[in-house]
């Protein structure tokens, strides 16, 4: 059993899409990699809405476009700010996004997770699935040297473990390298699948072929409390879910249950989904503290990526694109430092953090850094009142009713000021410019 | 000792989709999983392994990605795998199957040397037959001990097995010689979980492939749809019932409740109340 004894280069915590990026890039270059997932197979755990940017994975995977299980290609944004019978809409679409090598993808995870194992593996990386990193092993100076598996037998030791283990981080927590996820930092989404047949969809969405539409919507849909609701086209299914901050849940007591059945059935959602057979549901925790939750993301032997490491702009509803990417430069680092055989000190790994603030990655999150915190400041504005706001003005605008339009625009701006004062709202700009610049 | 367990991988009958729309099975994106039965099969091999020093072969006929389910009985603490598959296998029945795993089973025989004892479930959850275990043992000309519940001996000196089998009104106590092909029943055992180092082997073992030729299948036409004399003539979705289950709810004693459940019953289905009226004329007054 002596071979066993031989440390890995490389250790990975997880195969979605920051450890299958971590470990293939590795594994790629020639490094000694062990993955271990606690699932059956790569994505049997894994929950998303879901949107797979192309730019992240085409730079590990350049031709993945070949063979990646892909629904349909996103040609429209619609952004929806909602009140409980309508909603005001901001619609883009461009056959500029026809291209012969799409942006942005509607993929379902299950499949697309299995197939990045697959690649993993082709790359030389040994997978463990069903099998649970319990603990990081330590040696007397402290530095990360191994893992402890929830399987018997002995530790397994490595040069290095990189951390794609998820929003919760638990392996993080138990070895003490980081704290409990704070209730405010993350949120709750849910989401069903429901199927129809794809002519009834690319009917209903104005599609054809492969094109896809995504829905982003905000509004009194979340009942006072900081998220989102979404609606994305798959190939032959739809995906319908909405998320909220834990602590906003824990505050109003309404049950994402609730909130889920009440957004398919808003009047906006319904006939979009009609006739649907819901076949499947999940939920999952999404890291939205941005950058000021990011914990230390690396120590002497670990490093920290994707969910992990709260690597998800909430603001543009990007996730798997940081963690592939972070996935991706932790892996750099590691094989530069590797190269070099140099020690994987927490000196040496810093490097990972040096590299990443050069990134979209970091440039994005530290320009909305405060973002999370003015929105669960002001929930009730911006989540109930401006969005009510919105769509009572749309409605005197629109209606015609006789009334002359100076008098409509004076009812709409006295009943901005009154529902929320001058100051209040020239607050409330003021912060909103701030946190975005 | 050698034993060989043959395991076939199922589609996760729990996971299964429907098609809403086509009303056919979903096959594409449901996971597959080592057939249920096979994993009572499997573990009794290695807990004979365990108790009396054995190498423990598994052995499934598929398609390349049968290869996982070899695996996955690799972390379990299976020794090697064996991986049949060829195009011409595709649509066997169990007559086709247990002809090539037959040929497969002399191959493994010559190259590993010849089992002792031969393993599977006692059926598969995709096709229900428990036909593909007894056809091996006839063609191998393997004493068979099917719907086994528990190994009570093994006398390899002796060159014999007892065994206890579930039947109807009872069960048999079996005594019989080696070699032989053993089909258990479910609930015989419990799969164990393997060890870290049984994992790590599992993901670093090659998976020994054989085709029809690498078994010596000479005569194709005894080989999957030509092999195969059963036909499937239809596969269709039953029809969803349009009546629907009722609770009734009553209050009271049992003979009240029993008043009010019979009560209900009348209301809806006046017949019965008039057939049991005509009946206790007949036969009671």
């Amino acid at each position: 059993m002596g071979e066993f004894n031989k440390p890995f280069d490389a250790i990975v915590v997880g195969a979605g899409p920051s450890g299958n990026a971590a470990a293939y890039v590795m594994a790629k270059e020639g490094l000694n990699v062990l993955q271990i997932e606690r699932g059956e197979y790569a994505g049997s755990k894994n929950v998303q809405g879901a949107i797979l940017y192309a730019d992240a994975l085409e730079q590990i995977i350049p031709e993945f476009r070949d063979e990646a299980p892909l629904e349909r290609h996103v040609i429209e944004q619609r952004m929806w700010t909602m009140d409980d019978k309508s909603h005001t809409g901001m619609h883009y679409r461009s056959d500029d996004f026809n291209e012969e090598k799409p942006n942005r993808y509607t993929i379902l995870r299950a499949q697309f997770d299995k197939w990045f194992s697959s690649k993993v593996k082709e790359a030389g990386a040994l997978v463990l699935y069903e099998t649970t990193v319990t603990e990081l092993v330590r040696d007397l100076s402290g530095k990360v040297i191994g893992v402890r598996t929830d399987r018997q037998g002995s530790p397994i030791m490595a040069n290095v473990v990189v951390l794609a283990e998820g929003v919760n981080g638990l392996v993080g927590q138990r070895s003490g390298l980081r704290d409990e996820v704070a209730p405010e930092s993350v949120a709750l989404a849910v989401k069903e699948m429901h199927f129809l047949p794809r002519e009834t969809i690319e009917a209903r969405f104005n599609l054809s072929g492969n094109e896809g539409v995504v829905i982003e919507a905000m509004g009194t849909i979340t009942k006072g409390m900081t998220g989102t609701g979404f609606l994305y086209t798959n190939e032959e299914s739809i995906s319908v879910g909405i998320g909220c901050i834990v602590s906003d849940f824990a505050e109003t007591n309404v049950t994402p249950n609730e909130l889920l059945e009440a957004f398919k059935n808003h009047p906006s959602i319904k006939p979009l989904l009609a006739d649907s057979e819901c076949k499947e549901y999940a939920a999952h925790l999404i890291p939205e503290g941005g950058y000021k939750a990011i914990p230390q993301l690396t120590g002497a032997g670990w490093i920290v990526v994707g969910d992990a490491g709260q690597f998800v702009n909430a603001v543009h509803r990007e996730g798997s694109n940081l963690a592939m990417t972070t996935g991706r430069v932790a892996a750099e680092t590691v094989v530069s430092l590797t190269r070099k055989r140099e020690e994987m000190t927490a000196a040496n790994l810093a490097e990972y953090e040096k590299r990443l603030a050069q990134s979209f990655v970091m440039k994005d999150l530290k320009k909305y850094k405060g973002i999370p915190e003015l929105l669960h400041k002001n929930k009730g504005n911006f989540f109930g009142t401006y969005p009510r706001l919105l769509s009572q003005a749309m409605q005197t605008w629109f209606r015609v009713d006789g009334i002359d339009k100076v008098s409509k625009e004076k009812a709409i701006f006295r009943n901005f000021r009154e529902t929320r004062s001058l100051w209040g709202m020239m607050g409330d700009a003021f912060r909103v410019v701030r946190a975005w610049r | 000792m050698h034993i060989v367990v043959c395991i076939k991988q199922v589609p996760d009958s729990g996971q299964i989709r429907v098609h809403p729309v086509t009303n056919t099975i979903m096959r594409q994106g449901v996971p597959t999983i080592i057939n249920p039965y096979d994993l009572f099969a499997l573990e009794e091999a290695l807990r004979l392994k365990d108790k009396l020093g054995a190498t423990v072969t598994v052995l499934t006929m598929g398609p390349p990605t049968a290869a996982d389910s070899l695996r996955k009985a690799l972390t379990f603490g299976a020794d090697r795998a064996v991986l049949l598959t060829d195009r011409y296998f595709a649509g066997s029945d169990t007559l086709a199957t247990s002809f090539a795993l037959s040929m497969a089973l002399k191959k493994v025989a010559e190259e590993f040397g010849k089992p002792e004892i031969i393993f599977t479930g006692k059926q598969t959850i995709d096709g229900d037959t428990a036909q593909v275990g007894p056809g091996i043992a006839k063609r191998l000309d393997y004493n068979q001990l099917t719907y086994i519940s528990r190994i009570v001996e093994t006398d390899l000196d002796g060159g014999k097995i007892t065994v206890e089998r579930r039947a109807e009104g009872g069960l048999q106590v079996l005594e019989t010689k080696l070699p032989v092909l053993i089909t258990m029943l479910e609930a015989s055992n419990e799969m164990r979980r393997g060890s870290i180092e049984n994992a790590l082997i599992a993901a670093r073992a090659d998976v020994v492939t054989w085709n029809a030729e690498a078994v010596g299948i000479e005569d194709l036409t005894k080989c999957g749809l030509r092999g195969s004399p059963t036909i499937v003539k239809k596969v269709f979705a039953p029809t969803a019932r349009t009546e629907k289950a009722e609770i009734v709810e009553a209050e009271g004693k049992a003979d009240a409740r029993a008043a009010a459940l019979v009560e209900a019953i009348f209301a809806k289905a006046p017949a019965v109340e008039s057939d049991l009226l005509e009946h206790a004329a007949q036969h009671y007054v």
